[in-house]
């Protein structure tokens, strides 16, 4: 048992955090175990990332589609370049707007650089819903392309840890 | 999936944020006025439902490491074979088919860019498919989970 985390703990703490906490009563002393570590040490070292800003949140993760939100399209704009954070700015702050990233263009293949995604529950409801977005902030004029999703392949969260064998080699 | 009400109390309650302590479900218990095996019980319903992704922390994208989104075309009839050789790499995460010439879109997660460059080429070495590699320069909104008001 420890009461701080070596390098190598934290990391494999991280790649454990990444799949999820166990619905155990007990989740941290149960990644504690893994570790070799103590409870007290796993907790302290999420509440330092936490507090660090290494977490957007802590929480219940949702799938999405499972829920009923199965109308999910992903708009791309093409802003001129000067605009883009004004705009970008304007539309992330929208209702419906989940997400607003700026992106690189890809000439000749891909021209659009900013990309919004909007659920709903129906197709039509959404396209509605963003033509309506789009006159209400002046922008139906800027070329933009609705993709829609029509399967989901795989839907998980982001392993950004390297795998155990790199990290120990 | 259908929710019950105390499965969409505990959601909107706690998907921006729960109670970073040794016994997370009991204080969330606690805070609904319920108890703690009834917790359990509502998000061991949501996994069973394929509803839940889980449960901890959503890693700061830019903090945890590097990450792009990417895109492929690819020929209809090869589809399920490209998304499934995809879905094989540990770094791919929300991989869709989208309907676009483009057809193909999904996350790529890893430490540090130069790995993201690894797997890149390692796709289009394996499919023969040029990505569209689209790295976030600005964020304007993150996502911070769904509101439940207008669930079926």
């Amino acid at each position: 048992m420890t009461l701080t985390l070596d390098h190598p703990q934290a990391l494999q703490l991280r790649r454990l955090l990444e799949a999820g906490l166990p619905l155990v009563s007990r989740p941290y002393a149960w990644l504690a175990e893994q570790l070799g570590a103590s409870e007290d040490a796993v907790l302290e070292q999420v509440r330092q990332w936490n507090e660090g800003g290494l977490f957007r949140r802590v929480g219940v993760v949702l799938k999405h589609r499972a829920l009923g939100y199965r109308a999910n399209a992903m708009l791309v704009l093409d802003v001129p370049d000067a605009a883009v954070d004004a705009i970008g700015r304007q539309l992330g702050a929208a209702p419906g707007v989940n997400l607003c990233y700026q992106r690189p263009r890809r000439l000749p293949q891909w021209r659009y650089n900013l990309f919004c995604m909007v659920h709903g529950r129906e197709r039509e409801q959404v396209e509605r819903q963003i033509e309506r977005l789009l006159a209400e902030q002046g922008l139906s004029e800027l070329p933009h392309q609705l993709l829609f999703s029509t399967r989901a392949f795989k839907q998980c969260g982001g392993r950004f840890a390297p795998p155990a064998e790199r990290a120990h080699g | 999936m259908h929710l019950d009400a105390l499965s969409r109390r505990l959601i909107d309650r706690f998907q921006h944020g729960m109670p970073l302590c040794a016994e997370p479900y009991r204080a969330m218990a606690e805070e609904l006025g319920c108890a703690e095996t009834e917790v359990l019980a509502c998000l061991q319903q949501l996994e069973a439902g394929g509803g839940l992704s889980r449960i901890g922390p959503v890693f700061e994208h830019s903090r945890a490491g590097a990450s792009t989104l990417v895109a492929l075309a690819v020929p209809p009839v090869r589809l399920e074979a490209v998304a499934e050789r995809i879905n094989r790499f540990p770094e791919v995460n929300h991989n869709y088919l989208r309907e676009h010439r483009y057809n193909l879109w999904f996350v790529l997660t890893g430490p540090d860019r130069a790995h993201l460059d690894r797997v890149l080429a390692e796709i289009e070495a394996d499919t023969g498919l040029v990505p569209l590699d689209l790295p976030m320069q600005s964020a304007y909104r993150i996502d911070l989970g769904f509101p439940l008001g207008d669930l079926p």
